[in-house]
């Protein structure tokens, strides 16, 4: 009875002092990245005695999960590392805590991040000085391919005499077409091969993210640059109904079967099992990939690439402070750790993708992985959906539009740009901006 | 202390009251006030992501752009076919399955089980599992038909003609069964010396069917397609899981676009009065249909 009364006892104190420990919540994502940063942060528990609870959501749900925590005015999370078209609804709506006098008091100079990211991530008016984020995860649309197929003497001579040109990283988007198809149906080593894992998504951002890497490169703006939204003549340019059409051309001629709703784990699935020659998919991803290349298979990355200009489409995101938490200061603590050039060369060593300067300028970078310079050029070209608070209202109708065009083969590209354009003067209109 | 002195002095209406008032206090709790609330945010311009605007009187302006919009009815003709096929076909497979397993044989009781275990799934689960069966390159959907004809490939859910028939196939896989145990309990509560007495009469099996069987089995049948039609006017978990209502709008049904209007887009508003339009036309076709099944009980 005394044992059992001496456990007890030690039971009610352990729990009560875990109880009183200072802890708080961040939520992100469930990938990579976020696994890495579980990680560095033992080094911030260590230090300051703080626990940092995760929550991770699926991709899928992550938005949903996430604004309806924020629209709620949810205490859930202290933290938040919300996706970049977050920030304005984040600042407009009152649930990110604005960062300037915090960032002046402790020092952090947003000068020391790279200014894409700055600009993407934190600032809302875009461009402005008002800060709500940190820059935590640079991010970009780009491609892996399969380095060791491309390296084999008979699959490049025979391409070579096809195309009068070698395999290896395209020069552009029809570069891209040329290669993907020339794999597309291929046997190699006993098994049918295809060309690309693209995104075709429907459900939340995935073939809006995908078409807007060939939009971008063919020149696309989503307004007049001397008449905000403005889109007529912008948006449904030539430029971009013709990238919207070759987007639905690669998916027809080089996607594997069956491949009409993939986003990020399925490009990587499509990849890894050696179905395709090529994936499209976000930085994040790539140091597991690169980790992960065995029996033969060697993979190569590049950035989007151009077409009529150079640009890509940016991911990422920001770490916020969430205004209903009770736990700021313990938060902000967190932000003022997170951002020590010390810890972001960590972060970029363990996984995560830098903003910060020191790390991205130090001359051993660009070498420092296969997928550095790359990550590098793309951070220079990156271009990003709408950041309105309205966001989501002006992303569904183009995932609609554009999935029935690109998959369901439905109607013209000209047809599906001119339905959203529609869609978003609505939108516009009901926000008070039009 | 006894029931009875305890409710010594309560009258017979107010222990009544006391019963059914919990029910009463939560069905006006969940159901009739958020109906109520619902009506009202119809006729406003409310966003309930808009934090501190407040909501407009619009008068009817939602109502006449949710009839309106194109889009809306194309929503609504997807419904209407899913809602057709799956009930044509549950109907059918279902009560071919009851008058099979109400014959006795050997195994009968273990071949109702195996029938009704998809029933048993959640709804989610088997929209993530049958995307898999369906997948072109190594879905077992495809090499099964393939055995029988040689189609070659065919992607079951990014095809825009074949995407509705996949919505169509789970849902009739995974319900079928409801509709079979509804008709199959219909079927033994029909007196045996009915048969008889039309064997007696030398009344073919068609015939006994005809005459017999199956307007004995009619009111359950319509029983098990209301409460299916019903279900799968709101069907959405399943839907969203295999197609996300893609390709484009093939499978959108107008429950997943009350969802994405409502809670992705917010328009509060605009998607009150299309709830109450969906509500007003279940409520009605319910009732239509309600009154009919009556009309077949009473013959």
């Amino acid at each position: 009875m005394k044992k059992i009364m001496i456990l007890l006892f030690v039971s009610l104190f352990t729990f009560s002092a875990n109880s009183n420990a200072k802890s708080i919540t961040l939520g992100w994502a469930a990938w990579d990245p976020a696994n890495a940063l579980q990680e560095l942060t033992k080094e911030f528990t260590a230090e300051t005695g703080i626990d940092v609870n995760f929550e991770f959501v699926p991709w899928p749900n992550f938005a949903d999960r996430m604004l309806n925590e924020l629209n709620n005015k949810g205490k859930t999370f202290d933290l938040l590392i919300g996706d970049s078209q977050w920030i304005g609804a984040g600042a407009v709506y009152g649930h990110y805590v604005k960062l300037n006098d915090f960032f002046d008091k402790e020092g952090i100079s947003m000068n020391d991040f790279s200014p894409a990211t700055v600009y993407a991530y934190s600032t809302w008016p875009k461009g402005s000085e008002n800060y709500y984020a940190l820059p935590a995860m640079g991010d970009a649309l780009a491609w892996a391919y399969r380095k060791d197929w491309f390296d084999r003497p008979e699959l490049n001579s025979e391409f070579k005499k096809k195309h009068g040109y070698d395999l290896g990283v395209p020069a552009n988007w029809n570069q891209l077409h040329d290669m993907c198809s020339f794999f597309q149906g291929r046997e190699i080593d006993g098994q049918k091969r295809y060309g690309a894992a693209i995104n075709t998504e429907r459900g939340s951002e995935g073939i809006t993210m995908g078409v807007t890497a060939a939009m971008y490169a063919w020149g696309m703006e989503y307004e007049n640059p001397n008449k905000p939204y403005d889109m007529e003549g912008f948006f449904n340019s030539p430029q971009a109904v013709e990238a919207v059409e070759f987007y639905r051309k690669l998916y027809e001629d080089c996607a594997p079967p069956g491949h009409s709703d993939a986003y990020m784990v399925a490009n990587l699935d499509a990849y890894k099992s050696g179905q395709v020659a090529f994936q499209m998919n976000w930085y994040a991803f790539w140091p597991g990939v690169s980790k992960e290349d065995s029996d033969g298979r060697v993979s190569g990355f590049f950035a989007n690439p151009k077409q009529n200009v150079a640009a890509a489409t940016l991911g990422g995101q920001g770490i916020s402070v969430v205004k209903y938490s009770d736990k700021q200061d313990l938060a902000l603590e967190y932000i003022k750790w997170f951002a020590r050039p010390d810890i972001q060369q960590k972060w970029w060593d363990l996984g995560g993708y830098s903003c910060h300067n020191d790390v991205l300028n130090s001359p051993s970078f660009p070498t420092s992985t296969v997928y550095a310079q790359g990550f590098l050029d793309s951070m220079g070209i990156v271009k990003d959906f709408w950041q309105e608070p309205t966001f989501v209202e002006l992303m569904l109708p183009m995932q609609e539009a554009i999935h029935d065009y690109v998959v369901n083969g439905k109607g013209t590209a000209k047809g599906a740009l001119d339905k959203i354009i529609e869609e978003w003067v609505e939108v516009f209109e009901a926000d008070g901006k039009l | 202390m006894s029931v009875k002195k305890k409710f010594k002095g309560l009258s017979d209406k107010a222990v009544a009251w006391l019963f059914i008032g919990p029910s009463v206090f939560l069905l006006l709790a969940i159901n009739i006030y958020p109906l109520i609330y619902a009506i009202r945010m119809s006729f406003t311009n409310f966003y309930a992501n808009k934090i501190g605007r407040e909501p407009q009187f619009v008068g009817l302006k939602n109502y006449i752009k949710v009839l309106n919009k194109e889009a809306i009815w194309e929503k609504m003709q997807v419904t209407a076919n899913f809602m057709f096929w799956t009930l044509l076909l549950q109907a059918v497979i279902g009560l071919g399955l009851a008058l099979l397993l109400n014959r006795k044989f050997k195994g009968n009781e273990l071949l109702t089980t195996l029938i009704v275990l998809p029933m048993m799934l959640s709804p989610a689960v088997v929209g993530v599992f049958w995307t898999y069966l369906y997948n072109p390159q190594v879905g077992l959907f495809n090499y099964v038909i393939n055995f029988f004809h040689d189609f070659g490939s065919f992607d079951m859910i990014g095809s825009s003609v074949l995407a509705p028939w996949s919505i169509v196939i789970v849902d009739t896989w995974m319900w079928t069964p409801f509709t079979m145990l509804i008709c199959l309990a219909g079927l033994r509560s029909v007196p045996n010396y009915l048969y008889e007495a039309a064997e007696v009469d030398r009344a073919s099996k068609w015939q006994q069917f005809i005459y017999i069987t199956l307007p004995s089995v009619l009111p359950f049948l319509l029983l098990a397609l209301l409460f299916r039609g019903i279900e799968n006017f709101k069907m959405f978990d399943m839907v969203v899981e295999l197609t996300s209502g893609g390709p484009g709008s093939a499978t959108e049904l107008a429950s997943i676009n009350l969802k994405r209007e409502a809670f992705e887009k917010w328009k509060t508003g605009y998607s009150s009065a299309f709830a109450v339009i969906l509500f007003v036309t279940i409520f009605g076709f319910g009732n239509v249909y309600v009154k009919v099944m009556n009309k077949i009980k009473e013959r």
